[in-house]
């Protein structure tokens, strides 16, 4: 409950506030913003298992948005970034995607 | 990815989730999820509002931004060869709009080829060459041979007895005269050619030249030469369009 709370402050926060992110990070935000979204959806459907943990969350959360930065970083250091990027995308998206829906069939039972 | 058997159709299980989902776990835990949610809401709407930016050049990678350059400097310059032709072209017009000198030479030399060709008037000094001959004795191969001497001497356009003389011209006997270019003229006949006046006189007075043989013709036939400082010669010779010649560019 909070933590949605936390998320539309958070919204909101960077609607109004004039925050712009380092000009080095700029590539890797939307990158990060995925990662992290998949481990919010990977949180929520452990809590719904019941086998949620703030420790695995605040870990993966961490690790995914380092991973998938640092993924594309070093793409970009290879000439391949764009590729990757679009890698990491895709299997973000797939594990968003089933994610989604397993918390469905969790809360809806369909 | 376990994937635990979904309780399709058990509400209780259904329930049981909806009540994990609200249920508090601890503040520290909500403290954490909640800095981390917020700090991914932060980033959401700074990349939305980043991506919708007035470009998005500020979030492509290095190798697209030289992608994108090489692709504007491409255009850069295929837009400036076009350019380059353009101002040629330009350039050349506007000489070409200044360049009243090539008009006025094309229109002079248009007026010449119409005076030689006899379509155009023509005026000038000259000579006036009456030939008497009241007893018919002056063939057309003497006026043909007086028209030559004028030709020879310089004559720029001529004129018999109101018939222009051009290059085609014909003559031909009659018994009463002569027709020349499908008109009948008769005695006595006046060439008016222009010319320099002293020349063409000379031309048509050297002994054995033109005024002789028509002295010599008898019967009262006689030429006179006088030198005008201004003919006007206004008969024109249609000219016909071609059928078979065309100008070599």
């Amino acid at each position: 409950m909070i933590a949605v709370v936390a998320l539309v402050a958070g919204l909101i926060a960077g609607r109004f506030l004039d925050l712009t992110a380092p000009d080095w990070l700029d590539p890797y935000l939307p990158i990060a913003v995925v990662a992290a979204l998949d481990a919010v959806f990977g949180g929520l459907r452990a809590r719904l298992d019941d086998v949620f943990s703030d420790r695995v969350f605040v870990v993966s959360f961490i690790s995914n948005v380092v991973v998938a930065v640092l993924i594309v970083f070093l793409g970009d250091r290879l000439g391949v970034g764009s590729q990757l990027s679009t890698a990491v995308v895709v299997v973000l998206g797939i594990r968003i995607f089933s994610n989604a829906a397993a918390i469905r069939r969790r809360l809806f039972g369909a | 990815m376990s994937e635990v058997a979904s309780p399709t159709g058990d509400g209780s299980a259904r329930r049981r989730a909806w009540a994990l989902l609200w249920h508090p776990r601890g503040w520290r835990a909500e403290l954490l999820v909640a800095v981390l949610t917020a700090l991914l809401g932060l980033g959401l709407a700074v990349t939305v509002r980043t991506q919708s930016g007035p470009s998005g050049l500020a979030l492509a990678r290095q190798d697209d931004l030289v992608r994108i350059l090489a692709d504007l400097s491409t255009r850069n310059q295929r837009l400036q060869q076009e350019l380059t032709g353009l101002q040629d072209t330009a350039q050349r017009l506007r000489d070409d709009a200044g360049g009243d000198i090539a008009l006025q030479e094309a229109r002079d030399r248009a007026a010449q080829l119409g005076i030689l060709a006899g379509t155009l008037g023509a005026q000038g000094p000259g000579v006036v060459v009456r030939i008497a001959d009241p007893a018919g004795v002056v063939r057309a191969d003497v006026l043909l041979d007086a028209i030559e001497e004028l030709r020879d001497a310089g004559a720029e356009a001529i004129d018999l007895s109101g018939v222009r003389v051009v290059t085609s011209t014909s003559l031909i006997d009659r018994d009463d005269g002569v027709v020349v270019d499908g008109h009948r003229l008769a005695a006595p006949y006046e060439l008016r050619a222009i010319g320099d006046g002293p020349t063409l006189q000379k031309a048509l007075d050297i002994p054995g030249g033109v005024t002789d043989a028509v002295t010599a013709a008898g019967n009262g036939a006689a030429a006179s030469i006088s030198v005008e400082s201004r003919i006007v010669i206004t008969s024109l010779h249609r000219a016909d369009a071609f059928h078979y010649a065309q100008p070599t560019p």
